[in-house]
């Protein structure tokens, strides 16, 4: 079992103030073996916030990211999937599924990560699955209204990832989740 | 006192007096082995004669005395089996004791018989203490006289005739009891006082030392008080309190009077000090002029704090005893008699009052007020503070209000809030700041109305604007980033549900922050752009205006705003966030169907990318934001939106590299494409800038083909690939299964004639894709038609 963070668009301190505090309480240090990023922290005091959530960190760059060394696409293996993480302002049309699913065949991965719209989505095709973490500070988007925060925990099993996902619906932490199985046929 | 010894000297003496009391003691036991009381007393004299030494330090002399009391407790115990006998009487044996030759040791054996003599109750234990206590007079030496009056306090503690107790006598004799230990408290401060004046005067300091060492021998005569039952509050607040403050007036020895003060307020409740307040507050202008009196009224205020915080049901005594306006006046009064106090000593004393205020009266503004002002007062008439120990207090006293009222709103009410803070350093203003801002934010306080944002941000200015003199240049970059980003978070704090207010909120914030200046605009205005973006759609979703009502909040209103501010950017230069911002409002506008004010947002968007982002991965980062806002535009008419998507697919096919361009390009294909029935569905145009694609891919490839590198224009045209099959699926005619079928050839021909080693991730991607169409046949319906004739084989 292993445990991995996925999140994004937190837009500190230009769009929020800081995650919510029940978000932060949940986030414990030395719990989740990997977190993917897909961008727009802004500044550093993020980053170092969620490097000390793990150590093993990976981020994708964000329009407004103040460091701008973060990549534009990342791939890793977690187990026996293979992960894509991208931000997605990338991708035109913002937020369209046929483009993402575009990348994802692009990246060769079994499960992509992406935001920019600040809305979770969790969205499964032949090709594999497309997850969107959404924001995990509410931050205002132009694409989507009534941001509610929220963040997923994969949890990779074998050839199974279980997608946890948080959101904070009217100041009360709403969980979700949804099941994926890796079929033979999505890889070679 | 001492003669002109050395310590070995010292050292050597007290050697030699043990050994005189350990001797004697040897033969003393002896005596009272064989109950021989001749003998004892004979040898017990000898022994307490030891003590008549005046050649030991305090310390030294304390050792020997503690060797004595041990043996005289043997004594006592002697004493009183002799009299209990009757091989002697009580009476007699305080009779014959007092035949000692020297007067000293006389004196220990008469307080030793006296215990024995109140143990016996044959007197009342009031005339024996009484007795004993004039009979101690006959030691004037302060050493030996306070270790004397010492013993004198010890053997009699548990026979006080206090109230319940066994020696008690008739009524009344409460007060013999207290006027015993006034006495003896009374003569032994008498005698410490007295100490500071022997001896040459170059030794007053280690005089001082010496002192010091026996303070508590004469307070704890006050501890004794404290314990005695029978005194009350009545008692304490008639009787004790008095000719306990009487004697410390009185004696004007500095060191007694600093001492004994603070011994007071320890050693007495908390209880008491409330209802004896008056008397307790008036007697500090009579001290000493160098008595350290603040230190003395800090403790007092301080301990009456923790009793108001730990004891809420007594906070209505302090009202009634008017604490405050005491604690005040006696403050005032200290200050103005103390010329020479240093301002930190002002400041602590005022910080000591002001967390009393915000324990005792927390609703009493006024109260807070009104200490923040005497505060001013004080430092009034000098510049600002240079001393860091009076900032640091500066800071304590500024901060005790924010931690008190977790909403700053009260703290704002404050008028004199903002006067102390004028005193500060311009680096103290701006921790002072910050310690602000924090509390707002760790409160999750929300500041609803322009006018207190006025205040705040006048609070504040030293974070917002460069100050007059300040030196910006000491400031680390990463500790400016995190002193601005502070700034920024604070500004999603001001808000407020009515509309009218929410839009003086962002005008004030608005004018704060222009005056900041190239180097914070960058962190403040975005925080802005976003405040004021979300008022513009809690607008929108108010559908109808009111009849006929002049409306001033209105997105339009709003989206001037939005301008100014964004175009203040330009004297940073910060042309890529500028651009950002102005496309996130040209999206508003456009859901506010505000066609002009969008057309105008991306005007200047352009302009930006025309004139000022050079660099070509801003660039490309650049054109498909602008590639992605325009695509979600459905507010423009077609010639604006002509021009528009003209402008960007120009741009797009000049970015530097040519697969740039190529990934550009056919993303605009989607600018003349949307699933929404009333937009727009332009198959020719999409069309267009696809096969515009495949010819810079395959420009692309002949300058590969000619430098023999690797192109990487397989890859391009596997992504044009998947575009056709998106569009493909849309159902664009001209995007036939012909044309998917011989771009799927055009890419295995360029794959095998490409001149480098099959790159594993285009391999991949291809083979996905194909996958993709097999998957789409599987699908069932006019979309397995569709694929249907397509071969990936």
């Amino acid at each position: 079992m292993v445990l991995v963070l996925a999140l994004g668009d937190l837009h500190v301190p230009h769009r929020a103030a800081d995650m919510p505090a029940k978000f932060k309480s949940m986030l414990v240090p030395g719990k989740i073996q990997h977190i993917i990023c897909t961008g727009n922290l802004c500044i550093k005091e993020v980053h170092d916030y969620l490097k000390s959530l793990c150590p093993d960190l990976h981020i994708t760059r964000g329009e407004y990211d103040e460091d701008a060394r973060y990549p534009e696409t990342k791939t890793l293996t977690i187990g026996q999937f293979k992960l894509g993480l991208c931000h997605g302002h990338q991708v035109v049309p913002w937020g369209d599924l046929d483009s993402l699913a575009m990348l994802q065949r692009q990246l060769d991965v079994d499960i992509l990560v992406t935001g920019h719209t600040h809305q979770f989505k969790a969205y499964k095709h032949e090709g594999g699955v497309v997850i969107n973490p959404g924001s995990a500070t509410g931050a205002y988007s132009s694409i989507t209204y009534d941001v509610n925060p929220s963040f997923v925990l994969m949890d990779i099993d074998g050839l199974r990832v279980v997608v946890y996902v948080y959101e904070l619906i009217d100041g009360e932490v709403k969980v979700d989740k949804i099941d994926f199985k890796k079929t033979a046929t999505m890889h070679s | 006192m001492l003669p002109d010894g050395g310590a070995d000297d010292e050292e050597r003496w007290l050697a030699e007096g043990i050994a005189g009391v350990q001797q004697n003691a040897f033969y003393m036991h002896r005596a009272v082995d064989s109950n021989n009381l001749k003998d004892a007393l004979k040898y017990s004299a000898q022994m307490l004669s030891e003590l008549r030494t005046s050649r030991l330090s305090p310390h030294k002399y304390y050792d020997l005395y503690m060797r004595a009391f041990d043996e005289m407790r043997k004594l006592e115990m002697f004493f009183r089996e002799e009299t209990r006998r009757g091989s002697c009487s009580v009476v007699d044996l305080y009779e014959l004791v007092q035949h000692a030759g020297n007067v000293l040791p006389r004196l220990y054996l008469l307080c030793t018989v006296g215990s024995v003599y109140i143990k016996s109750k044959e007197a009342p234990a009031k005339d024996v203490l009484k007795d004993l206590v004039e009979m101690c007079r006959g030691i004037q030496h302060p050493l030996r006289g306070l270790f004397l009056r010492s013993y004198l306090s010890q053997i009699s503690r548990d026979k006080l005739p206090d109230i319940g107790s066994e020696y008690e006598g008739d009524a009344d004799s409460i007060n013999d009891a207290v006027e015993f230990v006034l006495q003896n408290f009374i003569e032994m401060n008498k005698l410490w006082v007295r100490m500071q004046h022997q001896g040459p005067v170059r030794e007053k300091e280690k005089r001082g030392k010496e002192r010091n060492e026996l303070r508590d021998l004469v307070g704890k005569n006050l501890h004794v008080l404290s314990q005695i039952e029978g005194v009350d509050l009545d008692m304490y607040k008639e009787t004790v309190l008095p000719r306990i403050l009487e004697q410390v007036v009185n004696c004007k020895d500095e060191l007694a009077q600093f001492y004994l003060m603070d011994c007071i307020i320890q050693v007495f409740p908390d209880e008491y000090h409330l209802q004896t307040l008056e008397t307790l507050l008036s007697a500090f202008p009579q001290l000493q002029p160098n008595v350290d009196i603040k230190t003395v009224l800090s403790q007092l205020m301080d301990r009456l704090s923790s009793y108001a915080t730990t004891s809420p049901e007594v906070l209505p005594e302090f009202l009634q005893v008017e604490a405050f306006a005491k604690f005040s006046k006696a403050i005032g009064k200290v200050i103005e008699a103390q010329v020479d106090m240093p301002v930190v000593g002002a400041v602590t004393l005022y910080v000591s009052l002001l967390t009393f205020t915000l324990r005792v009266h927390p609703d009493r503004l006024d109260y807070v007020d009104q200490v923040l002002g005497a505060c001013v007062k004080k430092l009034s008439g000098n510049a600002k503070l240079q001393d860091s120990r009076a900032t640091k207090q500066i800071v304590a006293l500024l901060s005790a209000p924010l931690e008190k009222y977790s909403d700053i709103v009260t703290a704002l009410e404050l008028s004199n809030y903002p006067r102390v803070m004028d005193y500060l350093d311009n680096s103290t203003t701006k921790v002072m700041a910050l310690v602000i801002i924090q509390s707002i934010t760790k409160n999750t306080a929300c500041i609803s109305t322009s006018d207190k944002i006025e205040a705040l941000f006048d609070l504040i200015k030293g974070l917002i604007k460069d100050m007059d003199g300040a030196q910006d240049d000491e400031l680390d970059d990463d500790d400016f980033k995190e002193e601005q980003s502070s700034v920024a978070r604070l500004i999603h704090m001001l808000h407020n549900d009515d509309h009218e207010e929410m839009l003086k909120i962002l005008c004030t914030v608005q004018k704060h922050i222009l005056q900041g200046g190239p180097k914070r605009l960058p962190f403040t205005v975005p925080s802005l752009v976003f405040s004021a973006l979300k008022l513009v759609r809690r607008l929108q979703g108010q559908d109808g205006d009111a009849i006929g009502e002049e409306v001033p909040a209105t997105p339009k209103k709003i989206f001037q705003i939005l301008h100014q501010t964004i175009e203040a950017l330009s004297c940073v230069p910060s042309p890529e966030l500028a651009l950002r911002l102005y496309l996130l409002c040209a999206e508003a506008a456009n859901d506010c169907d505000l066609e002009p004010v969008a057309y105008e947002f991306f005007t200047q968007a352009f302009i930006l990318y025309e004139e000022e982002i050079a660099d070509s991965k801003a660039q490309i980062t650049a054109i498909h934001l602008i590639i992605g806002t325009l695509q979600r535009m459905n507010i423009f008419g077609v010639e604006n939106r002509d021009t528009l998507t003209h402008k960007t697919t120009g741009y797009s096919a000049k970015l530097l590299k040519k697969p740039d361009q190529c990934r550009a390009v056919y993303a605009c294909s989607h600018l003349f494409w949307t699933d929404d029935q009333d937009g727009i569905m332009d198959g020719e145009r999409v069309l267009l800038c696809l096969k515009r694609a495949l010819r810079i891919a395959n420009a692309a490839q002949q300058m590969a083909n000619v430098t023999r590198g690797n192109s990487g224009s397989v890859a391009l045209f596997i992504e044009i690939l998947n575009k056709y099959l998106y569009f493909f699926e849309k159902g664009i005619p001209e995007i036939t299964n012909t044309v998917i079928q011989d771009l799927i050839e055009l890419i295995r021909t360029e794959k095998q004639s490409d001149n480098s080693v099959a790159d594993p991730s285009t391999e991949a991607f291809f083979a996905s894709t194909l996958r993709y169409i097999e998957f789409q046949k599987q699908k069932g319906g006019s979309l397995s038609e569709k694929y249907e004739q397509i071969k990936t084989t």
